[in-house]
């Protein structure tokens, strides 16, 4: 299937959005295409959550235009196709599981019936109980339920699985896929990698309101999987360090301190190392956080721009 | 779906979500039957005058709406903001209109439920008496006066955080209150008072309800007043609608 044969769900052009003096998003466009799952990826604050307030019509953009279903979101009847979920489980506490899902299923010309939303979402022991009452994981599984009642064409869900147990995560994942194997388009925001691996067929990575990359799954994981290589170098100099292959990112607290490098290859930088006439010791190499790869991934961006 | 369809599916999920904190309920009937019951009734001149009493009775109720519009629809709306749940309901498919009919209905009925325990001490404790011409009347007028501070408590409650909601409410809603003569009839204000009670809001919706349930006729600036507040109102609750993106991030 090829996906620019499909048609636009989600278009945001040129979109910037300032809070005061902050910029939650600067000139991003985004298109989302019919059967898509994207997922979209950055650290919290990166402009993922309002980006999702333009395409729901939470809020508007200052500049540029976010069309949904090629209207304006912000108009009840361009919604009719979306379902969303809020990101924390504020749900009305007085109201049982049931009632809650009738009233967001009424707004909807053919939801799903309520026993069908309890069976998909294994909460059907649950329909009476109020949800006050549930438990976080309960909540969060109503919470995902509620973006898919009314059987809409495009769900945006803003971290879908956060403070959920394993099986708990599993049982939304699964629900996910099935919802998009119904032809459903699929927009998520994690700040897991895990998840949006288990997940997402392409990624939008975003950070402090810029698109950094919008590839499919292989190609951004390669781009953010790195290493941080802790490592001591008497008397080297941070340029020679930086020009040792795969290198991207080089941190020294002071003179003579340990080095922590944030690589793409670990094992091309110790082989480099060893061939070279650095004297070396303490080499330790770990994963680099999620975080670490994100900012990476700016700082060779400034870069790249300032070259 | 229509508006009509939406509207009604708002205004039940806001009516079962209310009657399931019976205390908010029954707080809300209480005030206004024991403000007749320890102010009214225990004095004969008032309780046992036809006209008095029921003017009593009138400007209670008059307070009842009031307070009632003010606190559902200002800090009522005020707290609903905060929840995380009003954003997700603003992202389904249905404009402000259902959620904003639904909430009058809403404050409508448990306004008039409030009512009623105040008409029956009216009724059962003092000389207080209308006909059903009367009665039907003073239905009419009570929707009519309530209409501007609806206004009222849709621009606070659309403006502010619940907590500075509920300081707004009070300090507005007390002293409007006095001043209108909903506590104590204004004959027995000094002139000054009564001069500056004439262009309140809650005075001049008072006199109308007065007026439709005994033989004291309203001033003749009382409908101007009342409609010119109700339009400053209504365009207040319009800007604060309007500017409303739910909580505000700097």
């Amino acid at each position: 299937m090829d996906a620019t044969d499909q048609a636009v769900v989600v278009q945001a052009t040129g979109v910037t959005r300032r809070f005061g003096s902050t910029v939650a998003l600067d000139d991003v466009s985004l298109t989302v295409r019919q059967g898509e799952l994207v997922g979209l990826l950055g650290p919290n604050g990166a402009g993922k959550t309002t980006l999702l307030s333009l395409v729901t019509g939470l809020r508007r953009p200052d500049s540029g235009e976010v069309r949904l279903f090629g209207g304006d979101p912000r108009r009840p009847e361009n919604r009719a196709q979306l379902g969303t979920t809020p990101q924390e489980t504020g749900l009305p506490a007085t109201l049982t599981v049931g009632e809650v899902i009738d009233f967001v299923g009424g707004h909807y010309p053919a939801p799903m019936t309520r026993a069908e939303v309890l069976e998909r979402f294994g909460l059907t022991d649950l329909a009476r109980r109020q949800t006050g009452g549930l438990s976080g994981g309960q909540k969060r599984r109503l919470a995902v339920a509620l973006a898919m009642v009314g059987r809409p064409r495009l769900v945006l869900l803003d971290e879908p699985t956060t403070g959920l147990d394993v099986e708990g995560r599993n049982v939304l994942w699964q629900a996910l896929r099935d919802y998009h194997a119904d032809g459903a388009t699929v927009l998520l925001t994690s700040h897991y990698l895990q998840e949006i691996e288990a997940l997402a067929e392409r990624v939008v990575v975003i950070d402090r309101g810029t698109v950094l990359a919008d590839d499919t799954l292989a190609a951004v994981i390669a781009r953010v999987a790195m290493r941080r290589v802790t490592v001591t170098l008497p008397g080297a100099q941070a340029a020679s360090v930086r020009a040792l292959p795969g290198v991207v990112g080089v941190e020294q607290a002071e003179p003579g301190a340990p080095f922590q490098l944030l690589v793409a290859d670990a094992d091309e930088l110790v082989r480099a190392l060893v061939r070279s006439d650095l004297t070396f010791h303490d080499l330790e190499v770990r994963s680099a956080s999620l975080e670490e790869a994100f900012l990476a991934l700016t700082e060779r961006s400034a870069t790249e721009a300032t070259r | 779906m229509t508006t009509l369809q939406l509207a009604v599916l708002h205004t039940r999920y806001q009516i079962l979500e209310t009657v399931r904190v019976p205390i908010a309920v029954i707080g809300n009937m209480m005030f206004p039957a024991l403000a007749m019951f320890f102010f009214v009734v225990p004095q004969p001149e008032v309780a046992g005058d036809p006209t008095a009493a029921t003017a009593a009775v009138g400007q209670l109720a008059m307070f009842a709406v009031m307070s009632t519009c003010m606190f559902t629809f200002g800090v009522g709306a005020a707290e609903d903001r905060a929840l995380p749940f009003d954003p997700y309901v603003r992202t389904l498919p249905a404009g402000p209109a259902p959620r904003m009919i639904g909430r009058m209905l809403t404050g409508g009925f448990f306004a008039l439920l409030g009512l009623i325990p105040l008409l029956l001490i009216g009724w059962l404790f003092t000389d207080a008496t209308v006909t059903g011409t009367q009665f039907l009347a003073a239905a009419g007028v009570i929707i009519a006066v309530a209409l501007p501070f609806l206004g009222l408590g849709i621009g606070i409650g659309y403006s502010m955080s619940a907590k500075a909601a509920i300081a707004v409410v009070q300090v507005i809603l007390f002293p409007m209150a006095f001043a209108g003569g909903l506590f104590m009839p204004p004959e027995i204000f000094p002139g000054w008072l009564d001069a500056f009670s004439q262009a309140l809001p809650s005075r001049a919706g008072r006199d109308l309800l007065v007026q439709a349930v005994t033989d004291q006729t309203a001033g003749a600036y009382a409908v101007p007043v009342l409609l010119g507040w109700g339009v400053l109102f209504t365009a207040f609750a319009l800007w604060a609608y309007r500017r409303d993106e739910g909580r505000r991030f700097r």
